[in-house]
Parts: C-alpha cells; structure tokens; sequence
C-alpha cells in the first residue's frame, strides 16, 4: 500500500517537477508568477496527440504502449510548444516588458493568455477525453507491493535524464550561464553584454519543451483533457515554490514532495481531496519558510 | 416584453456581479493585496445562505429554514471569517506569492462544495433554497422586477459605503500603503492590520454577492462557483479601471454585456452540437479583451482619479 503510493508519488512528482522548472526559470528570468505555464503542459500534450493520429503508431517498443512515432511526436511537441511560448511572448509579455509593466501586470497578462490558451484547445480538439494509444498494458512487479506499468517506468527514466541533461547545460554551457547571470542581476548580465532578449527567448524554448514533456507523460500516464493543465497548476506553483529560486533541483525536489505528499495522503484522508494537498504544502511553505526549502533567504 | 425581461434579468446579474468587483477594488485598487480566489468567498456567502434559509433534508447536516435575511447577515458573517482566518495565514506574503496562496484557497473551498456532501449537497447542490419574499409576488416577471431592485439597492449600498470609506482617513492608509507600505510603516501605520482589514471587508462584501446569487436562482451547485468566475472579476477591474469604484461597474457592466451578447450569438449560429465550443469562444473573448486592455490601455476605461490633498499647494 505505502509502497505503491510512494512510487505513485514519484512518478506524479517528476511530471509535477518538469512543469515546476518552467515555472522557477520565468519566475526568475522574467520575473513573473506565470499563471499560463500549465496551458504549454496542454498544448504539448495536443501536439504530440495530433503527430500520432497522422503517423502510423508503428509497433510498440518492447513492453511500452506506444511506438517510435510517439517518441518523435514529444520532440516535435517540445520544439513547437517552445516556439508557441516565444510567439505568446511576442505578441503579449515582450510589449509588456518593454514598457517597464511591474510583475503583477504580467501575472494578469498571464490570467488573460491562460484563458486565451485552455480555450483554444477545447475549440480544435474539443472536450472529450483522449488518449495516445489503445494498447492495453499489465503492470509489473518491480518491488515487492510495488506495481508500474512499463510506460510509468520509461517516463520516469527519461525525466531523470532530462534534469541531469538540463543541469548540464544550465551549468557549463554559455546560454546556461547568461541565464544565471540574469536570474541574478539583469542590470548586471546586460552590462556584461549578455543579450536580454536572446536569454528570454531560450528561457522560453526551455520552458515550453520541459511543459511539453511533462504534458506529454501526464497524457500517457492518465488521459488527455482539455484542462488537463489547469488541474496540475496549483501544483505546480506549489512545486516552484517549495523549492525556493535559484535552484533547478529545488523545482525537483518541490515537484517530489508535492506528488508523494498528494499520493500518500490518500492513506489519510479521502481521495476526493487530494487536490487540497498542494495548497496545504502551499501554506506550510509560505509561512514557515518563503524562500522555499533550497532557497536561500533573502537580506533586505 | 421578452427583451424588456432578459434585460431586467442581465441588470440583477450585472448588480451581483458588480458587487464583487467592488469588493475585488477594496483588495486590489486601494489596498495593493492581490486576491485571486475571488470565487472562494463567493461561494462562501452563497453556500451559507442556501444552509441557512434552505428546509431541512434528512440527508444533510444543517439546514435551518432561517428568515432569508439572516441568511444574508449569515453569509456576511461566514465570509468575513473565511478571510479572516485566510488573511492571518497570508496577509505577510506580498505580490504572487499572495496570488497564488488565495489562487489554492479558491480552489480548496470549491474542493470542498463538491466532496463534503453532509453540508453542501456535494455535485447536486441543494435545491429549493428560498427566495427573498417570493410568496408576495404573482409572476416570475414581477418577482424579477422586484429582485433588480433589491440587488440594485445593494449594489448602490456597497458603492456609496466603500465610496465613503476610500476618501475616509481609513481609506488614505491603504492607498499609502499600496504605493509604499514601507514609507506608511515608517509614519507609524500598522500596515499588516490595515491590509488584513481591507482583505476581510472586501471578500465580505464578495460573500453578499453569493447570497445574493444564490438567493435569485433558487439553488447551489459547485458549478455555479468555478476558478473561472475568478478570472472574470479580475477583467472586469481591469477592463473598468482598477481603483475606481465606477470602473468597476462599469468594467463589470461592459465585460458582462460582451459574454452575454456573444453567448446570445453564439447560440443562435452555431447547432447544438457545438455548444461547448461556443462556450470556449465566450471565454476566449474574455482573455483577449483583459490582454488587449493592459496593452493597450492599462489604466481601464476609467482608471483611477488623481487626488490631490485639499491642504496641498
């Protein structure tokens, strides 16, 4: 029982922790709240959704439900579901910015772009729920009193390796750099001739591709829905704050404990509130701890 | 006389709907505290006065057939305690951080109308909730005449009470301390106080718009409080002008209009079918018209009055 609400936890938890990297980089790079992240989770999960109905599905890999036209699906997912952040950007945040709008304007930008976004994809796709495959899968014993199905393992296998891959980048590469420098001081990186414009771009092409992803693996662990996204935001949020800026394993961190807090409390209270878990971590956070569990507290 | 219904009809919604986005510029334009679980204490003040006025059920937990105006001084009272209690555990958070702990209360209270079933009915709601003095009315057309002036009444109440408190000394503290609470502190204002007061009278005054609701349609459901409404309130601030009460009407009578009207389009244009996604253009419209505001013109329609101290210059 503790067992399988464990690995539950963790599998919600790395779906949870690739929304919540998003959301930490665009809290700190561009410095807003971004209450529309979780609609990128959704179109990611449409994109892959529209790929696979054209390609022929191919024979599932191995034990997997899905076969090799799923795994370029989350590719070309990730890439387009960044290149939509970018024109979102363009069309809404980039003017925003430029006219020095404080945070809280772009926090209701964000409110009006989510509503934008979640209704769009009820208007192409409609309201039914939808899945990427009808293959049938059995659960495996991969502990004792631990079941997963093979598509649960293969998505938490492959999160890891985008956070390490991620944590590389963000530590060694140039871009990875200009980013930190940002998140720390704008005023500063600027005047070190890091280009503001070309680091909001790739923040967004990063947090869209991790949305999508994660949107992806929400729809194949569960099912696809319109707002599908909007249910994890709470979350989320919950997620990036908990592990506090400045910190990519914090996100990590924050997403596990959201999702094995949420999968464990069914254990104590009933399952139709769940959903309240997040905002309970929430407020624990908030008033014991603002700066978030890696987060380091701030001097004023 | 079916036009001149409809509109007596959209006049009470728009009246309820206004009162809220009163309460929301108590919060937000003069005070600076960003509430966005508006729907939270709407529901609040709704689902306290259907548990309050509605006959009893053997199913449910309470229900006490009171007089529906104590069902109103009741969802008032259940209101204000809800951001009571809410205002101590968040009032210290600023920004963001605020929005999003009242973003989870929002959805934690909806949580709760739909899984506490003892109390609230669950997914059914509760059904014949009393109408306010609807036994002295012959015809729904009469009744309804009736109701647009006491929601109206209402309405203008809550305008002329915040109108009064916003020029008061009370209400120069909040705006001071929405502009630089750390200059108000200074002076020697309890910020943390001030802000936890105008956080509770505003979800208060949001409560009585739920009874006031609740107590027009005759029923509560879950439904009818979803984080959308949230989103909703905010345009209508915004599209008005945020720290002007008659922007606020205003804001709510033109974003309301725009909903209603391409509702009534949509409805006509498209087959049955496809009414969910007409729904989803009404929505669409909503977030287009709260983007293109802040774009292009910030301060709303009618932003805020510069004020000037008479003992200036």
């Amino acid at each position: 029982m503790i067992g399988q609400a464990i690995a539950d936890g963790f599998l919600t938890g790395g779906i949870l922790a690739l929304g919540a990297i998003g959301v930490s980089l665009s809290s700190q790079i561009l410095k807003f709240a971004n209450f529309s992240h979780s609609e990128l989770l959704t179109w990611g999960a449409y994109i892959a959704l529209t790929f696979t109905m054209f390609a022929t599905a191919g024979a599932p890999i191995g034990p997997l439900s899905f076969g090799w036209s799923l795994l370029f699906a989350v590719l070309l997912a990730g890439v387009l579901t960044g290149v939509l952040a970018i024109i979102v950007d363009r069309l809404v945040f980039r003017r925003l910015r430029s006219r020095h709008a404080n945070s809280l304007t772009m926090v209701f930008a964000s409110f009006g772009v989510a509503l934008i976004l979640r209704n769009l994809v009820l208007l192409i796709w409609g309201p039914e729920a939808q899945y990427y495959t009808s293959e049938l899968q059995i659960a495996t014993e991969i502990l004792p009193g631990i079941r997963l199905l093979p598509d649960q393992v293969f998505v938490l296998g492959l999160t890891i390796v985008l956070v390490i891959g991620l944590h590389l980048i963000l530590k060694y590469s140039r871009l990875g750099m200009s980013m930190r420098a940002m998140a720390e001081s704008p005023a500063l990186a600027r005047v070190c001739g890091v280009k503001i414009e070309t680091v909001v771009r790739w923040t967004w092409v990063v947090a869209g591709m991790l949305a999508a992803i994660a949107g992806i693996f929400s729809g194949l662990t569960v099912q696809l829905r319109p707002e599908m996204g909007f249910n994890l935001l709470l979350a989320i949020l919950t997620a990036a704050i908990l592990g506090g800026s400045g910190s990519l394993f914090g996100a990590v961190i924050g997403g596990l404990v959201v999702g094995l807090a949420e999968n464990l409390s069914v254990l104590v209270i009933p399952a139709n509130f769940k959903a309240a878990v997040p905002f309970m971590i929430l407020i624990l956070v908030l008033y014991f701890r603002p700066q978030g569990l890696l987060g380091k507290s701030e001097t004023k | 006389m079916g036009i001149v219904s409809y509109l007596i009809f959209f006049a009470i919604v728009v009246s309820i709907l206004s009162i809220i986005t009163l309460g929301l510029n108590l919060q937000w334009g003069s005070t600076g505290v960003f509430n966005a679980g508006v729907v939270g204490f709407y529901a609040v003040g709704g689902y306290t006065y259907a548990i309050l006025t509605a006959p009893g059920r053997p199913e449910l937990l309470v229900n006490l057939e009171l007089p529906w105006i104590l069902g109103v001084v009741g969802a008032l009272i259940a209101s204000a305690i809800a951001a009571l209690l809410v205002g101590l555990a968040t009032m210290k958070l600023r920004g963001d951080y605020l929005a999003i702990a009242t973003f989870g209360i929002a959805v934690t209270i909806q949580l709760i109308a739909l899984n506490w079933e003892g109390l609230t009915g669950g997914s059914l709601g509760m059904t014949s909730v009393p109408r306010p003095l609807s036994g002295f009315f012959e015809t729904p057309f009469t009744y309804n005449v009736f109701y647009l002036c006491l929601s109206a009444g209402f309405c203008l109440l809550t305008y002329w009470a915040l109108e009064r408190i916003v020029r008061s000394p009370w209400g120069r503290v909040l705006r001071a301390i929405r502009e630089d609470e750390g200059a108000a502190i200074a002076l020697g204002k309890d910020a943390a106080t001030l802000r936890l007061q105008a956080f509770v009278l505003g979800s208060t005054v949001m409560g009585l718009a739920g009874a006031l609701y609740v107590g027009f349609i005759g029923f509560v459901s879950p439904f009818d409080f979803v984080p959308i409404i949230t989103f909703q309130i905010w345009t209508m601030l915004i599209v008005g002008g945020s720290g002007n009460n008659k922007g606020a009407v205003l804001g709510t009578l033109v974003v309301w209009g725009l909903w209603s009207a391409s509702g009534t389009l949509i409805s006509k244009i498209l087959p049955a079918a496809f009414q969910t996604q007409g729904g989803a253009v009404q929505t669409i419209l909503i977030g287009l018209v709260l983007v293109l505001t802040l774009l292009f013109k910030p301060g709303g329609l009618i932003g805020e009055e510069p004020t000037t101290s008479r003992h200036a210059g």
